[in-house]
């Protein structure tokens, strides 16, 4: 009698999976059949797990720029955006396995996919130059994929990590009056123990050798929020200033760990993932003074918020909750959706006003040209930076400014504005792409023959 | 009825010692093999072979050794996923030193390269059981996680630590394509599942299980300790080095330590107990388990049409997801093979159930 119940249990549950595939195949079938002019965008986000707090008001604001295209605009160019959000968890393999579900959908398959992971986009460049798709890293991603020639998919638009630590040396020598008053001093990098976090310490090194200061490198094992030993060693050492690498809760738990150990907020340096509202709010009033770099999207709202109000929450179609528009991470979401839908853009001129392929938005990516005027007509006056793409440079242009938080929000600091010392990244990128290529067996592009 | 032996008579030693002595199970066999080469390639998409078949094809691999361990030998390890690691590492070293060497040399070395680790690991075992020998593995997993993210020649001083493969060719055929990974694949499995079966029917495998039932009769039967269990850690190591190489080569294309954590040792150990601990087509039962079912689950709210949140999705996964492991475990402590030799059992007496 037992086993009959079991049978019947396994039945019905082969039964149910035998109609999922079937249910499956069907809205597979209804989604290739009709020639929509329709512009696919996959939406990787993570919404849950220990990096939720920084995923979802990224993953709200890109959606929320992909409705307000829709909804403002009609699409871009006629061509109505669709969208499908998969769940990434920030972890490589599933990160993976989204992007092969979503990289066929759509009359034209992906646009282009925002890996919003440094492990995710690893793995994605060696299938990008399989499936032919862009992969956008605003501000983060391989240091070396700028050179267009070998990483021909990647878009590190924005800036690489080997900016924003060149960017953070160089404020701190100026905060000590010049890069030379480093010799003897102590810099402590707190990094998550990941492809993102190490991917800075080879710039740091290269200056280590220029201007003699000390650094440690201090690793976190995801998820961050075991950082006892960490901080220990920060007390033991008592560096001048620390650099802080971290992502989702291993921020907080940072400056947590700061204000236990006594460590002054104002000595902290974050990257640009590690400043904003969420990684601050969980530590209180001990995070007041905490300072992050911050690159083209401060937290804030202007022109283009008021249409998302306008256009998108007034009428119930809101992704997030209406308070949390312009904070840190929702305004980078948005910027990453523009970036985007300006390389459309900018491609349906030379391959029309139809839904476009990867390979045709590439050549958008690659004749990027935002400039001010641009960017205010865009209603992104204030929340952007310019942006000028070619074949052999994927990164467009790279400013950030500092800014601190205050306990209540982010005040940028003024009059500082810093850009990477490219004498010392172009060498880098040039020896570390050169690597790849041999290692990956990759023919270079000849960007000259391309353009002719 | 549809399964009777009845008048299948074993007239000389060879059919007595076939690997399938029973007629119909070789016809199923020769159905499957010819459907898993003959028609999948044909009607599967991309995503299936990529998402779902070529891990559930490399993760069996290693559950096929870890089973060897664990099933047959009784030899518990949590750090199988770090012997992955060994063998991805070992593999891709080799293949970016000595590029001279085919794909497939690669394969082994770094299959014996990890099966010499796994040795090294294993000599614990000698004195230690159970739960303590669990720890001891455990050990393993954390020192070779630390030895790959710090010390660099082995990623050959990435500055992120990640590595990446060059494409991967064997005799001149690049394998390329989802349905080239798959076919390679499949044939790698074969071969595998073909060596585990003679093994684990063999004086080795007999060695193996006596220990595991109980060690002092087996030591006074004649079996030396030493030899059964090292050459269990050895083989199941092997096994587990070459899928990982497979998984760094086939899968991945590029990866960071963190690919194979201790989650992945979990998983390895969640898929011989749920498929069935001794037995070899339990492997494959939980493999297919741990790989397909996260993924279906996901899924599953889209497909039905139902419009939920990814958020919601992945929170509903992981609930049934853990749910079923507990169903399954209760129902059926020996795992989904003994569900299928209980079904196997049922077809023979089928439709005259005493």
């Amino acid at each position: 009698m037992k086993q009959t119940a079991k049978y019947a249990v396994l039945a019905v549950s082969l039964a149910v999976a035998a109609a999922f595939g079937s249910t499956a195949a069907l809205a597979q079938a209804k989604k290739t059949g009709a020639q929509a002019k329709e512009q696919f965008f996959p939406v990787l986000s993570y919404r849950t797990g220990a990096y939720a707090p920084n995923g979802i008001p990224f993953a709200n604001g890109f959606v929320d720029y992909l409705k307000l295209v829709n909804a403002r605009d009609g699409g871009i160019g006629g061509v109505k955006i669709t969208w499908e959000e998969c769940e990434t968890g920030y972890a490589t393999d599933r990160g993976v396995e989204c992007y092969e579900r979503l990289k066929g959908k759509g009359p034209t398959g992906a646009t282009a996919f925002h890996p919003l992971s440094t492990g995710i986009t690893f793995a994605l460049t060696d299938k990008s130059f399989v499936d032919k798709i862009p992969i956008i890293t605003a501000g983060y991603g391989r240091a070396d994929s700028v050179d267009g020639t070998v990483f021909a998919w990647n878009f590190p638009l924005g800036g690489t990590y080997w900016d924003a630590s060149d960017m953070l040396i160089q404020h701190i020598g100026k905060k000590e009056g010049g890069l030379d008053k480093l010799k003897g001093k102590k810099i402590a990098l707190v990094y998550h123990d990941s492809p993102y976090g190490k991917e800075p310490i080879a710039l740091l090194q290269e200056r280590v050798k220029m201007h003699g200061f000390e650094l440690l490198l201090l690793p976190v094992t995801h998820p961050g929020v075991e950082q006892k030993a960490t901080w220990l060693q920060i007390r033991q050492q008592r560096p001048d200033y620390v650099l802080l690498w971290g992502w989702g809760v291993m921020n907080s738990t940072s400056i947590k760990e700061a204000v236990a150990t006594g460590y002054p907020r104002e000595k902290m340096y974050g990257v640009w993932w590690s400043g904003a509202e969420p990684d601050v709010t969980p530590a209180g009033d001990g995070a007041k003074g905490y300072n992050a770099l911050t690159f083209m999207a401060p937290s804030g709202q202007g022109a283009v918020h008021k249409d998302i109000l306008k256009y998108v929450y007034d009428k119930g179609q809101g992704t997030g909750k209406k308070e949390d528009i312009g904070e840190v991470l929702y305004n980078r979401g948005m910027n990453a959706a523009l970036v985007t839908i300006e390389a459309v853009k900018r491609a349906q001129i030379k391959h029309g006003k139809k839904p476009l392929k990867g390979e045709e938005v590439r050549w958008g990516l690659e004749n990027l040209a935002l400039d001010n005027a641009a960017i205010k007509k865009l209603g992104f006056e204030g929340y952007m930076s310019p942006i000028s793409t070619s074949c052999a440079d994927h990164h467009g242009g790279s400013v950030a400014g500092i800014h601190t938080w205050e306990g209540k929000k982010w005040i940028v600091e003024k009059g500082t504005t810093l850009v990477a010392d490219s004498q010392i990244i172009k060498p880098m990128i040039r020896a570390s792409a050169e690597k790849y290529a041999a290692e990956k067996k990759i023919v270079k592009r000849d960007c000259a023959k391309e353009a002719g | 009825m549809f399964y009777r032996e009845n008048g299948q008579f074993k007239s000389s030693y060879a059919s007595d010692q076939q690997m399938l002595p029973i007629l119909q199970d070789r016809v199923l066999m020769l159905g499957l093999l010819a459907f898993a080469f003959l028609v999948v390639p044909f009607v599967i998409s991309d995503y299936v072979f990529l998402s779902l078949l070529i891990p559930f094809l490399i993760l069996t691999v290693a559950a096929l050794g870890l089973n060897l361990l664990v099933g047959y030998c009784g030899q518990i390890s949590l750090g199988h996923a770090a012997f992955m690691a060994v063998g991805a590492y070992a593999a891709y070293n080799l293949a970016l030193r000595v590029p001279q060497l085919s794909f497939l040399v690669v394969l082994v070395l770094a299959g014996l390269i990890a099966a010499a680790v796994g040795v090294l690991f294993g000599i614990p075992s000698l004195r230690i059981k159970g739960l303590y020998l669990g720890v001891a593995t455990l050990a393993a997993q954390f020192f070779i996680d630390w030895v790959f993210a710090r010390v660099k020649w082995f990623t050959n001083y990435a500055h992120s630590g990640s590595v990446q493969t060059a494409p991967l060719e064997v005799f001149g055929w690049t394998v390329n394509s989802p349905v080239e990974k798959y076919l390679f694949l499949l044939c790698v499995l074969i071969v595998f599942t073909i060596v585990a079966n003679n093994l684990v029917r063999g004086h080795i495998g007999r060695a193996w299980m006596a220990t595991r039932d109980m060690d002092v009769a087996a030591e006074v039967i004649g079996i030396r300790p030493v030899y059964a269990k090292l050459t269990a850690f050895a083989i199941s190591s092997f096994y587990v080095g070459v899928a990982g190489a497979l998984w760094g080569f086939v899968h991945l294309g590029s990866w960071e330590p963190l690919a194979f954590n201790l989650t992945l040792s979990l998983n390895l150990l969640f898929m011989v107990i749920i498929g069935g601990l001794g037995s070899l087509l339990g492997s494959y039962f939980g493999a297919a388990f741990i790989v397909v079912l996260p993924i279906v689950l996901n899924q599953a709210p889209a497909w039905l049409g139902a419009p939920i949140s990814t958020a919601m999705a992945s929170h509903l996964e992981f609930m049934i997801f853990g749910a079923l492991i507990v169903f399954f475990l209760i129902v059926e402590p020996h795992g989904l093979a003994r569900l299928w030799a209980i079904g196997k059992e049922k077809m023979r007496l089928w439709p005259f159930p005493h």
